[in-house]
């Protein structure tokens, strides 16, 4: 470990992956002191500081501490403003331009997959752990990503009813969807919630794993190199036990996603989703390495069905 | 019914047309005869008529006559209970595992049964509800046995319809139906639970559940297995114990957004799956270069079919300000020629309104409308004495803070407003917490699909209205619910995808 104790207080040591950043390849003996990062939240493609100015400690592997914004409900809030104002235009956007732009997610993953796996092993991940998580998840945006041009044709359909009307289901995005990140995976998981809901072109408001939140942040700086419009995705960091209902029961998010083992959250989650007869969606830790855990039902579940009647005549 | 006579209304402009001296309808009543309505009826529960536990029972009346037709068992929770056990047993002793063919071929059954006695359960359908003959006959009778034959031939082929997928059963479905149009939302919640496999309880509206009860008839004659359908009655009270039972598994609810959202409430947390079809409050909007005659028969269709009791009821009429004056004028004209009156009689367009209580509440929102500053405008017709009437209403000059714009009415009520520009109808159209139903009127096709890509409701009906197929997919955005009913997608909410 270099000797870059910061002086400030609560800032804490940097981790080691600012070493295997620096050069790409193994660390580097140095006196030099290090430049700590402020690890931010992502509203509105910008980088603040919660507005609560409130932070958590995050405790990591080599014993060291980062700290991280312990977002409000403002900070929701202005969350959901940015995601409602950025819907319409991302649904607006062709299918092949959402679906390169997924890609493009992945080509950036991929390019900073070293410090995604630094990242991983300082969040506790052993570094073969680490690797197969950064894989997926990159290869899980792809999946995507080809999906975004194909979905509606598997969901949609030509209605042979009984008069003279030309007449046709096909699917929407369901508009602003508030999620929560699967607490036990820091990478895979958020991807694996957030691809399948923007492929569509819903925007997201997502609260990161309390305890693995360090590749959230990372993962903002990878969507806001992606020419992800501003407000699509909106990733917080901060306590479940305070931010869970503001998801729920917010009147300007049309469907919400939990992931929980816990049934006073689902619980509570389902009834307050009756506010505003929100799509509530709550499941329980999966393993995400497991390719039954991508799907385009997974897209379906943050779409309506518009069906459209035309008369046929002269 | 006496003799009716239309009369053009002095507030009619010069232009409407003349029915004074050359139209005066002759009564042409439906008989009744061929429908036969018990004076009594019990509780449906595994393919016998039981007794209520509480032996209590309740009127249901003829809303055009106020005459007592029936007495209908009220249902407790200890008789839920019962049909709740009658269609477990059925669903693991017998339907689960009935291949699809065999399923198919008993809903293929009681669509050709319906078509069959369709006279009579279109009479019993206006007397017990107070729908027009004429829309119970041809809307209501002939779309029920569609429906029917069309989830029919799903049943034994459900791999089909959901690509990688091996879609399976829920086992019970508790299911819980309006009084708009009694015997369509019944076949539209039976048909697709029975071809997936699940069985049922449920539970007519209070006030119309004669037709329901005709259908528990026609299942013991098509040799439904006991305990399939069962079918319990009551109000509000049974409909809870429904939702409340633990060995449910799916609830599908027709009716109120408020209702809607403590059913949703209720099944919070207990892996119960639901289908929700909510209020309403569309927006029909008509453009500058519609064809303003087809237009005008449109918002007619769109609000007073059926006395406005449709959930996907065109009720906020946005006219383009340079055909206001036009459109509003025609719209008049053409509600003065609304035969209003004996649901009975074949020449009636709009018939009775449901119940006192819906009267009640329609009532109100007249008198809100006007102090609220809105100008309402209503055809001269005489409405009968005897029943519960309500005049085709329009309330002109509303805005969008009117709550006679904001709230479902549930009535023959439309709120007119106008517009300039696309992007400012688009904006009032969808700014409402509702999203079930859209019109739109134009002779231009580009501009159709720019508007019905941009409105956020379920059903966008293009230069038509109040459309309905079994085909086609229905179900709304937001408060409207959620699920779909009706066509491939209406499978979904009653199946598990493995």
């Amino acid at each position: 470990m270099a000797t870059t104790k910061p002086t400030r207080k609560p800032a804490a040591t940097p981790i080691k992956t600012t070493e295997v950043q620096s050069n790409g390849n193994g660390s580097v003996k140095s006196d030099r002191i290090g430049v700590l990062k402020t690890y931010k939240i992502f509203i509105n493609g910008q980088f603040p500081r919660t507005e609560s100015g409130r932070y958590y400690s995050l405790k990591l592997k080599d014993g060291s501490a980062v700290n991280m914004c312990l977002s409000s409900r403002k900070d929701i809030r202005n969350s959901v403003v940015a995601a409602r104002n950025a819907q319409e235009k991302w649904a607006e956007k062709t299918a092949y331009n959402r679906s390169q732009i997924l890609y493009r997610i992945g080509e950036m993953l991929e390019t900073r997959s070293a410090q995604f796996i630094a990242e991983l092993v300082s969040l506790g991940s052993s570094a073969a752990a680490a690797k197969t998580e950064v894989e997926t998840a990159v290869d899980r945006l792809i999946y995507y990503a080809g999906w975004c041009d194909k979905y509606n044709q598997i969901f949609s359909s030509v209605n042979p009813v009984s008069s003279s009307h030309f007449n046709f289901s096909s699917t929407e995005p369901v508009g602003v969807v508030g999620m929560i990140a699967p607490e036990s995976s820091a990478l895979l998981g958020l991807i694996s919630i957030i691809a399948p809901a923007i492929a569509s072109g819903n925007t997201v408001i997502v609260l990161a794993s309390e305890s693995k939140a360090l590749a959230a942040v990372t993962l903002s700086e990878v969507i806001h190199s992606s020419d992800v419009p501003a407000g699509v995705v909106n990733i917080l960091t901060g306590k479940r036990s305070e931010l869970a209902a503001q998801f729920s029961t917010h009147m300007d998010i049309n469907a919400v996603y939990v992931n929980t083992n816990d049934a006073a959250l689902k619980k509570q989650t389902e009834t307050d989703a009756a506010l505003n007869v929100k799509r509530a969606r709550v499941e329980g830790e999966q393993n995400w390495l497991d390719e039954s855990t991508q799907s385009p039902y997974r897209i379906m579940d943050y779409l309506e069905v518009k069906t459209t009647w035309h008369p046929i005549g002269i | 019914m006496s003799k009716k006579s239309v009369k053009a209304s002095k507030e009619a402009s010069s232009a409407a047309l003349d029915f004074t001296s050359a139209f005066v309808y002759d009564p042409a009543p439906e008989s009744s005869s061929h429908a036969e309505i018990k004076p009594q009826y019990e509780l449906f529960i595994n393919g016998k008529w039981v007794k209520p536990s509480s032996n209590k029972y309740f009127n249901t009346i003829s809303p055009s006559t106020e005459k007592v037709l029936s007495k209908i068992a009220e249902a407790n929770e200890a008789d839920v209970d019962l049909a709740v056990k009658a269609a477990r047993n059925a669903y693991e002793k017998v339907w689960k595992n009935m291949p699809g063919k065999e399923r198919a071929k008993y809903i293929y059954r009681i669509a050709r049964l319906i078509q069959e006695r369709a006279r009579e359960f279109a009479v019993i359908e206006s007397m017990d509800g107070g729908k027009p003959i004429r829309e119970s006959r041809d809307v209501d009778v002939p779309l029920a046995a569609a429906h029917f034959f069309y989830y029919a031939g799903w049943a034994d082929k459900l791999e089909y319809a959901f690509p990688g997928k091996n879609p399976t059963s829920l086992g019970v479905a508790g299911q819980i139906i309006p009084w708009n149009f009694p015997l369509l939302m019944a076949a539209w919640k039976i048909a697709p639970a029975l071809a997936t496999g699940n069985t049922v309880v449920l539970k007519p509206a209070e006030t119309t559940s004669l037709t329901a009860l005709k259908l528990a008839e026609l299942f013991q004659d098509a040799g439904l297995p006991p305990g399939v359908v069962n079918i319990v009655t009551g109000a509000g009270a049974t409909g809870a114990a429904i939702v409340n039972h633990p060995d449910i598994d799916k609830i599908a609810f027709t009716g109120s957004t408020d209702v809607g959202k403590i059913i949703q409430k209720a099944i919070a947390g207990t892996g119960k799956k639901a289908t929700l079809e909510l209020g309403g409050k569309a927006a029909n909007i008509i453009f500058e270069d519609a064809p303003l005659d087809q237009a005008v028969e449109g918002i007619v269709n769109g609000i007073f079919f059926n006395q406005g009791h449709v959930c996907c009821a065109g009720s906020r009429l946005f006219v383009q300000e340079g055909v206001a004056d036009v459109v509003i004028r025609k719209l008049k004209d053409r509600m003065e020629s609304l035969q209003v009156g004996d649901p009975m009689d074949k020449n009636t367009d709009v018939g009775a309104i449901n119940s006192s209580e819906q009267l009640k509440k329609i009532n109100e929102y007249l008198k809100i409308g006007v102090n609220e500053g809105a100008e309402m405008y209503q055809s001269s017709c005489k409405i009968p004495s005897k029943g519960f009437f309500c005049k085709p209403t329009l309330f002109l000059h509303t805005s969008q803070s009117h709550r006679v714009v904001q709230e479902e009415i549930f009535g023959p009520v439309l709120a007119v407003q106008t517009f300039r520009t696309v992007d400012e109808v688009i904006e009032k159209a969808n700014n409402t917490p509702f999203g079930l139903s859209a019109g739109v009127w134009t002779d231009k096709g580009s501009k159709i699909f720019s508007l019905t890509t941009k409105m956020k409701a379920g059903v966008v009906w293009a230069n038509t209205y109040n459309k309905f197929d079994p085909a086609s997919p229905f179900g709304g955005y937001k408060e409207s619910g959620f699920g779909r009913e009706g066509g491939l997608h209406g499978l979904l909410p009653y199946l598990q995808l493995n």
